[in-house]
């Protein structure tokens, strides 16, 4: 069978229509599986200096504070975004995470890194607006459906660069769009662990999550996002 | 190993610390099946594509409102 006619009902029955085994996770339920504790090693987003400008602006050097900002302000902007998926909303919850960092900041004890502390706060902000414009229908923790949407239902090759058939802004703008798609659930573990680049460890402590809760929704949130972006990336495509 | 279990563990997959044996059974699928190497293959280049991607820069109105909101907290929480 070639890859081009491929359909999904030959997935159903090659790949099985059942998603992997997902466990569901109530981080109040002692028996839940804690989060690990981060990691040793360093992500590639905190620079080394991180915990010196920290110590700074804790003693009152509010430059310190303010070089933190300038650093972290674009991603967690965009996290913010992608989380709540509205402009207003984003913005504010952005602000709401910086002031409340600067507020709390003799509270970080550096057992986390900063930024993961950060990150924390405005998953937390962005949440927040979301569950208000969307009551009852938001929850991370909440059971998630063995659904088939990210069962793979084409496979087409998408050559070896397809993002470059793209001029940034529109490229910038397809990744929106796609992930903006996806479930809060999916996306906010998508948006720290494949683009904030925090570990998976990090990710859980972030969220109050388990490790095996957030494995399985990377794992949907990749596969859907794969899904969507087919229809940009595959080969044949023009831009 | 079959195309099933590929979905399964996909996710160890692109761990770095996969099991050895697990990554060598995947593998060796991946050589003789088309299709999930296919797969495979595009949902790296998905994380990779979003890993890449650079945060564009706040609107500069939202920027500035972040600044001013900053420097009232600031002046609020260390009074002269």
């Amino acid at each position: 069978m070639s890859a081009q006619s491929c359909c999904f009902g030959w997935f159903v029955q090659k790949w099985g229509m059942s998603s992997p085994k997902i466990t569901p996770v109530n981080p109040t339920n002692p028996e839940t599986p804690r989060p690990l504790a981060a990691p040793t090693l360093p992500s590639k987003v905190v620079k080394d200096d991180e915990s010196a400008l920290v110590a700074a602006a804790k003693a009152g050097d509010v430059s310190a504070f303010e070089t933190l900002v300038s650093r972290y302000e674009r991603k967690i902007f965009r996290l913010t975004q992608n989380i709540t998926q509205n402009r207003e909303d984003a913005e504010d919850a952005m602000q709401e995470a910086f002031l409340k960092a600067y507020e709390h900041l003799d509270n970080f004890e550096g057992n986390s890194r900063f930024y993961t502390w950060l990150v924390r706060i405005a998953v937390n902000q962005a949440l927040m607006k979301l569950r208000k414009r969307r009551p009852n229908q938001i929850s991370l923790d909440e059971e998630i459906e063995t659904g088939e949407d990210s069962i793979p239902r084409e496979v087409e090759d998408w050559g070896p660069s397809p993002e470059q058939r793209y001029a940034q802004t529109e490229l910038s703008g397809i990744l929106s769009q796609v992930i903006g798609e996806l479930d809060p659930s999916f996306r906010t573990v998508f948006q720290l662990r494949d683009i904030d680049e925090m570990s998976t460890e990090e990710t859980a402590e972030a969220l109050g999550l388990s490790v095996p809760a957030v494995k399985s929704r990377l794992l949907r949130a990749r596969l859907k996002l794969r899904q969507k972006l087919n229809r940009y990336f595959k080969q044949g495509e023009a831009s | 190993m079959k195309c099933k279990r590929i979905l399964t563990d996909l996710q160890e997959y692109f761990e770095d610390g996969i099991d050895p044996d697990l990554r060598a059974d995947i593998e060796k699928h991946l050589m003789k099946c088309n299709d999930c190497r296919v797969v495979v293959d595009t949902t790296r280049k998905t994380i990779d594509i979003f890993c890449n991607s650079e945060p564009a820069p706040i609107p500069e109105d939202a920027r500035h409102r972040l600044y001013e909101a900053l420097q009232k907290k600031i002046r609020s929480c260390r009074p002269e």
